[in-house]
């Protein structure tokens, strides 16, 4: 069953055309790669799917349903969970305000659960980020964090939150090895669930281990679609290569 | 230690407060070991501390507010013509308290639908409410006399025991409830993260221009609020009031510790500042000294104070 179904979709920033003409489908339990060149409009799409941006043309159907309207608030509610590229963290603002940020856990009222928030906040920092008794705790700001420790902050409140797709964009970059083997080990967890995945790196090693299809972006446009089972790293790697060339 | 770390910048206005406290102490003993300059102390902090508390929100929004004198000085006139008419102080609060909220929604307006930056806009709209009010009230004062009478200024401007004026209870629990909001509240947090990144806000689903509306509303209210409390303490309104607020304003918002670049504020570190700043300018006179040194011991206040902020900023600390 293909839980998200793009048609012809594109999209453009002024004159920039950062899509033209994408198709795009991802299948229940399934985890794409897509893969591509810097600017080729691989975290364009995401946005568009993540509801970030609206599209200018074309078709997004969710579950087989025509998405008209949407939003990151719909598309949270359709249990699509996304880390952007940019981490989309407020530096200035308590770890644990972070996590919940934009969905926190509030009474009638409004106010918000601080209690149950920090300690949930705490758990995921000692799990994910393996911080313990490093003078981090859910109240200090991001930006005591280091650049790994935001990546993992941002992938671990995707997890928390219980998802049927999960969108990684460029998820190991700026991460130590043992850091990225944390992130693939999450993604074939995410596989081993039944949900599904789409995932964006330039570590082609990382996403051959864990994707069962790649689609390659290229200028706005998604011609080239591979299966896990028709390929291997070397030849991937030279497919991409010659994408590149052109 | 931690709590020393997580509240510094409390415990730092705190201090100051303090220390000039103890200094007009030792300089003029026979006013500040009396009882009378506090209640006046409280009877006219509130005016400047409402707004202080409005703004504070507006700028960990991310924003500026150069309009509330004007606002205030519209919703003070509103104020007087309805209770010139009725005689009814509720009617006459609500009226005003409404006129504020009408001014911030304008500049809600500018800002978050036609897209100019709030330091512009504001300035143009307290041009043009002010000039409106000038011109509607033809550029004459209303005496307010007759407010003293009604049960309305008791519960505005009234004295609990003779000592403590009503309208410094209506600021502790002003602060109070902005405090809640701002540290415990989901509007609070949209306020923080607004302004800290708004980008990353926008994409976590949080309603950044429905997040700056309300902000400029509440500040709208705040003026509004501070015009009915001046109106009914002096029992009067001009066609200038409020003018000599902005700066005061603002001093007492930065000097509580709050980032003039967004996302990070202090609701008791503005209600502090806001004291600090109103005594210091009585303080001085009793203490011998002249008028003329108020602006002076401002700016030394001032400058320390945000000084101490910037050496103890988060990244200078490593937290
Ligand atoms: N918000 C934006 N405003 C203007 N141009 C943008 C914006 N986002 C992306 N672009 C442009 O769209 C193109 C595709 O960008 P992007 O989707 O980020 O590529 P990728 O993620 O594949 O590196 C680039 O030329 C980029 O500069
Ligand atoms: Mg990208």
């Amino acid at each position: 069953m293909e839980i998200i179904r793009l048609e012809n979709i594109w999209k453009s920033f002024g004159k920039i055309h950062a899509l033209e003409g994408v198709n795009f489908s991802l299948k229940k339990n399934e985890i794409v790669g897509l893969l591509g060149d810097n600017g080729a409009g691989k975290s364009t799409l995401v946005k568009i799917i993540s509801g970030v941006f609206p599209h200018d043309k074309g078709n997004f159907y969710l579950n087989g349903e025509k998405i008209e309207k949407f939003s990151p608030k719909l598309a949270r509610q359709n249990r699509i969970e996304t880390v952007h590229q940019d981490r989309s963290l407020a530096e200035n603002q308590a770890i644990w305000r972070n996590f919940f940020m934009g969905r926190h856990k509030t009474n009638f009222l409004g106010f918000i659960d601080k209690k149950f928030e920090k300690k949930e906040t705490l758990k995921i920092l000692q799990k994910n980020l393996g911080l313990k008794g490093v003078g981090i705790t859910p109240d200090s700001p991001v930006s005591s964090l280091s650049g790994g420790e935001r990546q993992g902050l941002s992938i671990g409140r995707a997890m928390y939150f219980d998802s049927e797709v999960i969108i990684l964009d460029e998820p190991t970059t700026a991460l130590a090895q043992n850091e990225s083997q944390k992130v693939i080990s999450f993604i074939k967890e995410i596989k081993n669930q039944g949900k599904s995945c789409i995932l964006i790196t330039h570590n082609l090693r990382h996403v051959f281990e864990v994707a069962d299809r790649f689609v390659i972006v290229s200028r706005g446009k998604t011609d080239t679609i591979i299966n896990k089972a028709d390929t291997d790293l070397d030849n991937l790697t030279k497919i991409l290569i010659d994408h590149a060339g052109i | 230690m931690n709590f020393i770390l997580k509240y510094r910048h409390q415990l730092i206005i705190t201090s100051i407060l303090i220390l000039l406290l103890c200094l007009f102490m030792f300089l003029s003993p026979r006013t500040f070991l009396s009882s009378g300059i506090y209640s006046a102390y409280m009877s006219t902090i509130p005016f400047t501390a409402v707004l202080a508390l409005g703004l504070t929100l507006v700028i960990v929004c991310g924003e500026m507010d150069l309009s509330f004198p004007a606002v205030m000085a519209a919703s003070g006139f509103v104020f007087s013509i309805v209770f010139i008419e009725t005689g009814s102080v509720f009617l006459s609060v609500a009226a005003a308290v409404f006129t504020g909220g009408l001014c911030g929604a304008l500049n809600a307006f500018l800002i978050v639908k036609i897209g100019v930056p709030s330091i512009i806009a504001t300035i143009g709209t307290q041009f043009f409410i002010r000039g409106l009010t000038v011109l509607l009230a033809q550029g004459l004062a209303k005496s307010l006399i007759g407010i003293r009478d009604t049960f309305g200024y008791q519960i505005l401007s009234g004295r609990i025991a003779d000592f403590i004026p009503m309208q410094f209870v209506w600021l502790v629990i002003l602060t109070i409830v902005f405090l809640l909001i701002l540290n415990s509240h989901v509007l609070g947090d949209r306020i923080r993260f607004t302004g800290d990144n708004a980008n990353a806000a926008r994409i976590m689903g949080i309603s950044v221009n429905r997040t700056k509306t309300f902000v400029f509303i509440i500040m709208g209210v705040c003026s509004g609020f501070s015009g009915v409390l001046v109106c009914s303490e002096m029992a009067n309104w001009w066609p200038t009031q409020g003018e000599g607020f902005m700066l005061i304003v603002f001093a007492s918002v930065f000097i509580g510790g709050t980032s003039v670049f967004g996302g990070k504020g202090t609701i008791y570190g503005t209600f502090i500042g806001s004291i600090i700043i109103s005594m210091i300018e009585a303080g001085l006179v009793s203490a011998g000294a002249q008028g003329l040194w108020t602006r002076f011991v401002y700016g030394i206040v001032i400058i320390t104070a945000v000084s101490f902020y910037a050496k103890t900023s988060d990244k200078k600390i490593g937290q």
